[in-house]
Formats: C-alpha cells, sequence, structure tokens
C-alpha cells in the first residue's frame, strides 16, 4: 500500500517540504531537493535583477514541470503585502496552490494570526489554495480551516532556529483538530526533529535551513527524507505504551 | 511625456526612458527578460501575461517585475 497525503486535491507520495533558500548555489540546491525526495519546494516572489538579466535563475535549476513550486509570502507584514505577493505569483506560474504567512515581527518572525486570517479570507476568496503558517493554537488552525485554509502549517520553533519541535502537545491537539493537512512548518533542526513531527501524526513537514546549513546539504537532505519515512512508519504503526518502570525482553519461564 | 518624445518609467524602482509606442512584451524584451517566467504590476495592477503585447507604456508608468526565488 502506497501512503501518500492530499492536499486541495492534489496527492503527494513525499510528505517532505523543502525550502529553497540559504543555499550555497543553485546546483547545490538542486541536488539537496533531489536527495530530500521532496515533490514540493517552496520559492520566494522577488524583483528581477534589471540590470543583469542573464544571471541563472532558479527555474533554471529546479523544474517547476517535474517539482511543484509553493510560492511562499516571506517577508510580508501586512495582509495586503502577502495578497500582493501571492496575485504576482499566480500570474507568474499559474499555481494557486500558495504557502501564505503574514509576519509579526522581525525578531521571533512570529505570524500575525489576525493579518494571516484576513489574508486567507481574502485569497480562499480570488481562487487560492492557501496552506498558511500559523501558530500553535488549535482554534486558530480551526479559524483558519473556516477560512479557506487548505492546510494547517504551525510552527515547531522559530523560523530558522533549529531548536526542533518546542510544543508537541499543541501540534498534537491541532492534528486532532483538523480536518485538512497539517505540517510542521519551522522548528526542525535535525533529522529526529522531523521524526518527531510525523510521530505526532503531522501529515508532513516543511524546512529550510535545517538542510541549507547542514555542513553536508545533500547529506542532511537524505537524512530527512529518511525520518519523515520513519516518523512517518513509526506513527502508523502505533507505538508501544508507556511504563513507569521496567519490563524484561526474556522470558522469566526457564531462568537458571 | 517630454521633448523627445519618450517616456520615462520606472521599473523595480530604476527610472528606464523608452521610445514612445513601445509596448510592454517590447519592454520586456528590451530589459533581456524571458516573459514566460516573469510577473509585471503596472501602477500596482497586475498585468495578464496574454496582454503584454497590447498594453503601451506610457509615461509616469511604474512597473515591478517578479519571478521566482530561492525562499524558504
Amino acid at each position: 500500500m502506497t501512503d501518500t497525503w492530499t492536499v486541495a486535491g492534489r496527492t503527494f507520495t513525499s510528505r517532505l517540504i523543502v525550502g529553497t533558500g540559504k543555499y550555497k548555489d543553485f546546483e547545490q540546491n538542486a541536488a539537496a531537493v533531489e536527495a530530500s525526495g521532496a515533490e514540493i519546494v517552496t520559492v520566494a516572489v522577488r524583483r528581477v535583477n534589471i540590470s543583469d538579466p542573464k544571471q541563472p535563475m532558479l527555474m533554471d535549476f529546479i523544474d517547476p514541470k517535474k517539482i511543484t513550486y509553493l510560492p511562499n509570502t516571506a517577508g510580508c507584514f501586512t495582509a495586503e503585502e502577502a495578497i500582493r505577493t501571492l496575485r504576482l505569483a499566480r500570474e507568474a506560474g499559474g499555481w494557486v496552490l500558495v504557502k501564505l504567512e503574514v509576519l509579526g515581527e522581525a525578531k521571533t518572525l512570529y505570524p500575525d494570526m489576525r493579518e494571516t486570517l484576513r489574508a486567507t479570507e481574502v485569497l480562499a476568496g480570488e481562487g487560492f489554495q492557501p496552506m498558511v503558517y500559523c501558530v500553535d493554537d488549535p482554534i486558530a488552525a480551526k479559524q483558519l480551516e473556516e477560512a479557506g485554509a487548505v492546510a494547517i502549517m504551525p510552527l515547531g520553533a522559530p523560523i530558522g532556529s533549529g531548536l526542533g519541535i518546542q510544543n508537541l502537545v499543541t501540534i498534537r491537539l491541532i492534528v486532532e483538530g483538523a480536518h485538512v493537512p497539517v505540517l510542521v512548518d519551522a522548528g526542525v533542526g535535525t533529522a529526529s526533529d522531523a521524526a518527531v513531527a510525523m510521530e505526532l501524526g503531522c501529515d508532513g513537514v516543511l524546512m529550510n535551513t535545517a538542510i541549507a546549513e547542514a555542513k553536508d546539504p545533500v547529506m542532511m537532505a537524505r537524512a530527512m527524507k529518511l525520518a519523515v519515512e520513519s516518523g512517518r512508519l513509526a506513527y502508523l504503526s502505533g507505538r508501544m505504551a508507556k511504563r513507569r518502570y521496567a519490563d524484561p525482553s526474556s522470558p522469566l519461564a526457564g531462568l537458571i | 511625456m517630454s521633448l523627445d518624445g519618450a517616456a520615462g518609467v520606472t521599473i523595480n524602482g530604476e527610472h528606464r526612458r523608452v521610445p514612445a509606442g513601445t509596448s510592454l512584451a517590447q519592454l520586456i524584451a528590451e530589459v533581456g527578460l524571458n516573459p514566460q517566467r516573469v510577473a509585471v504590476e503596472r501602477n500596482l495592477e497586475i498585468v495578464p501575461r496574454s496582454t503584454f503585447g497590447q498594453v503601451m507604456v506610457e509615461d509616469g508608468d511604474a512597473f515591478e517585475i517578479v519571478h521566482f526565488v530561492g525562499g524558504g
């Protein structure tokens, strides 16, 4: 049985979404995407450098026909900026599946949920399918879903912090309450963090810095692929109950 | 419109002068960009790619030309 997940009617096999920022160069970025097995990558929308229009572009290295580009709104601090960015993204690429993030402050890059909710409503009304970066609040998650979010993406720790999943209980509450996919977006630092997110029952994990800032990003990309698969299998297999004391693994009967 | 008939426009914050009667498609080609890979906003309104050939550049226009770059 193939284990797949579906967001807004699109079905994917890989549960790992990777970013394309912070890499040394496009070659390394493309190699890391390949090693990660990711079928979706996040991309940002920025001004073309009109003084040097012939410099290499992301699309020369990561083919949007093979890998789904998920345009993001990184760097947007108001609903209007985010909506404007995604309208441009739709025109540039034709995609309606997008990643919405509206940030509240530069220091923590925590989402501004009032603006995020407002942007989600507007975007859904315009036919977008927003996957939404959000706080780990199960009520906010429900409100986003009602507003038209096609996926809920709570942070596990601040963006780029690599602190690991700091909020196991609230992430799990969101997973239990959601009717759309839940992906941990931000906070993963190493492979075990990705496995933890998947063991909580998340549908996927989104990460950038944990791979891009590893000493060997391509090897870390593979580690993340395995960790996500491993965590997913552990979740599906149903872990053993925890006990407060030891329970021997070898039979006591027949002891000499 | 200035005396020489050229239009003064802003592209991604930079001033440029283009001959009168230039279409947006010609402007994009002159800058050296592949129109299939960019999105264009003119005076804060998105210009559909299918209309690049018909949209005429006017004096005072402000264009934003964007594309996808690496991001998380």
